[in-house]
């Protein structure tokens, strides 16, 4: 297949479409405006349903309805949106719902800027709503990724019934890249056992979060919980030289790659560094993490905020390795070099 | 027995479950009556009802039909979206006062004014109700609640909010009417605005708005006569009738 020159976001989009997206609704905001505008284009075409909301809380609700009749839905938006459908991300992880939300991310807090930011990392790991709840987060490097992990996202919602969110940033969402926008082989899970879809030939059916009988609400979180610990097997992570590092440098998402350039820097000048990159955010992919600190590798974590997946590295190094945080507020891009020094004086006190 | 007729049966979309509303309190009226047309329709097999908040959250209880919960006075855009996704279903929100044209005010003008094929019921008591008593966009000037002790003073708390006027001036409703179900004869006009307002719905006119005068006998410390007959009182600030409907207009 011939590839195509496309922005991240575009490519967000595309994916949706090769997962069979039927739905989107969402509410325009920078620097993600090319996911609605493409979906404009192209889902009517193909029979499917765009429709601009009138606001991020519409469009998260207009999400909810047509999730819970069994169709394949996705909304987009990007940071101070993402926190306005952060009451129905709650109800959308109860009601059980397999929905798929992009967050093109931006500088915050606040209306903050639009430049690119990994802010929201607390945000989608920790579950923006209230409650007790988690949603699947794929965070994607490369735009060949943001198609493929889109398309993917579809996938691991419906098989969990689970909202998944795609975390990404206005540096991966406006940047350019070719893409191979090759067939996907997405898989379906049956819907017909809970979608709402007219009682017909059954019991009427309900999708519900309010639960007042005694012991109920326990044992619905307790059931959730339980499909959250199931869901660890998704987690994955791109780990590169591993073998006899001195030190493991991680990020994730479109900053990875410039530490991936440092990180290969450093090995050309002969230095032992690894490099891993968490792919999904939650479940965080605790592996890597633990087998190298088992053998007493120290971690650098890079990211563009003011330190937050640090604190899932440190759980999962569990005190059995040195963790060092380098935080790049918003608007702090760091070039390789930059990350390559810091490598340097990171190993010179070892 | 020989020569009578049966004029009423149990509405097969309800099911058997008592309803837990107060003495007096008329969402057991309106459930009946929305269950009659959902029959009379046939629509039992491609309902799809959004339960909100408040009071009638449980609606899950009492229809043998789909129903989704949406959040606070969400219920419009999520109806949306379920309609969107399967314009085969017929969609209905249940939605009080305070859910409808307060916190869900947006979405319920905004669905309106896209002309969704969706059909929107408000019940109007003028209270929040579950909640306990407090004001609502439509409590009445002077009306004691508990967050208006001394009454609802306009010049502090504003007008009520007359939403049937408001929801009439759009092009993409294609019926809406105020009702109330305190007498017998409002009763049957109640059920045939909400008939109308489904019909809007599956002739693909428009949003379909059914306003229901209720009564909230403990919230408004009446006994359940007394309250019923508030409701004469409710309607001088919220006249009853038809405001819209696509009949009357030119094809």
């Amino acid at each position: 297949m011939k590839p195509i020159l496309v922005k991240g976001s575009e490519a967000i989009a595309l994916g949706a479409l090769a997962a069979d997206c039927r739905c989107y609704f969402g509410y325009p905001i920078t620097p993600q405006n090319e996911i609605p505008e493409l979906m404009a284009r192209e889902l009517p075409k193909r029979g499917g349903v765009f429709l601009q909301a009138e606001s991020e809380l519409a469009a998260v609700n207009m999400l909810l309805g047509a999730a819970s009749t069994g169709v394949r839905a996705m909304t987009s938006s990007s940071s101070p949106g993402i926190s306005l459908m952060a009451e129905t991300f709650s109800y959308l992880a109860a009601l059980e719902l397999p929905a798929v939300i992009v967050n093109v991310s931006r500088g915050g807090p606040g209306l903050g800027g639009i430049e690119a930011s990994q802010g929201d990392y607390f945000q989608a790991t920790r579950g923006a709503g209230h409650g007790d709840y988690h949603f699947l987060v794929l965070s994607p490097a490369s735009i060949q990724e943001a198609y493929e992990l889109t398309a993917r996202a579809f996938e691991l919602a419906e098989r969990y019934r689970q909202p998944a969110m795609i975390l990404t940033d206005a540096l991966l969402g406006q940047m350019k890249e070719p893409l191979r926008p090759r067939k996907l082989r997405i898989r379906r899970y049956p819907v017909e056992d809970w979608a709402l879809t007219g009682a017909k030939g059954r019991p009427g059916r309900t999708l519900r979060s309010l639960f007042l009988g005694p012991g109920e609400l326990r044992a619905r979180n307790l059931l959730l919980q339980k499909k959250y610990r199931a869901m660890r097997r998704e987690a994955r992570a791109e780990v590169l030289y591993a073998e006899g590092a001195e030190l493991a440098v991680t990020a994730f998402g479109s900053l990875s790659r410039i530490v991936r350039e440092a990180v290969e820097m450093a090995r050309e000048k002969g230095y032992s560094v690894a490099f891993v990159r968490p792919i999904t955010l939650f479940p965080f992919p605790e592996r890597p993490y633990q087998e190298l600190s088992a053998r007493g590798v120290p971690f650098l974590v890079v990211e563009l905020n003011c330190g937050q997946m640090v604190e899932d590295v440190k759980l999962a190094v569990c005190g059995r390795a040195e963790v060092e945080s380098w935080a790049l507020p918003p608007s702090d891009l760091p070039a390789p070099e930059d990350i390559y020094r810091r490598i340097r004086r990171c190993l010179a006190r070892r | 027995m020989p020569g009578s007729k049966v004029k009423f049966t149990f509405p097969r979309v309800l099911t058997a479950r008592p309803f837990h509303y107060c003495p007096g309190c008329h969402h057991g009226i309106v459930h009946r009556l929305l269950a009659e047309v959902l029959e009379a329709l046939d629509l039992r097999e491609r309902a799809y009802g959004v339960a909100s908040i408040g009071c009638a959250c449980f609606l899950y209880y009492y229809y043998d039909i789909d129903i989704c919960e949406a959040p606070h006075g969400r219920a419009c855009a999520a109806a949306t979206g379920a309609k969107r996704a399967r314009p085969e279903l017929a969609v209905f929100t249940y939605q009080g006062d305070g859910d409808f044209a307060a916190i869900g005010l947006n979405e319920s003008l905004q669905a309106a004014a896209r002309g969704e094929r969706i059909t929107a019921i408000m019940i109007n008591n003028t209270v929040y109700g579950m909640t306990g008593g407090q004001l609502s966009p439509t409590t009445l000037p002077g009306q004691k609640t508990t967050t208006t002790p001394q009454g609802r003073d306009p010049r502090v708390y504003g007008y009520p909010l007359k939403v049937a006027e408001i929801l009439a001036q759009f092009p993409g409703v294609a019926y809406c009417a105020r009702v109330a179900v305190n007498t017998p004869k409002r009763v049957l006009e109640a059920r045939q605005a909400l008939y109308q307002a489904f019909l809007a719905q599956l002739e693909d006119r428009g949003f379909g708005y059914v306003e229901v005068l209720s009564a909230c006998p403990v919230n408004w410390k009446l006994d359940p006569v007394s309250a019923a007959r508030k409701i004469d009182e409710l309607a001088e600030t919220f006249p009853l009738g038809v405001f819209r409907t696509w009949k009357d207009e030119k094809s």
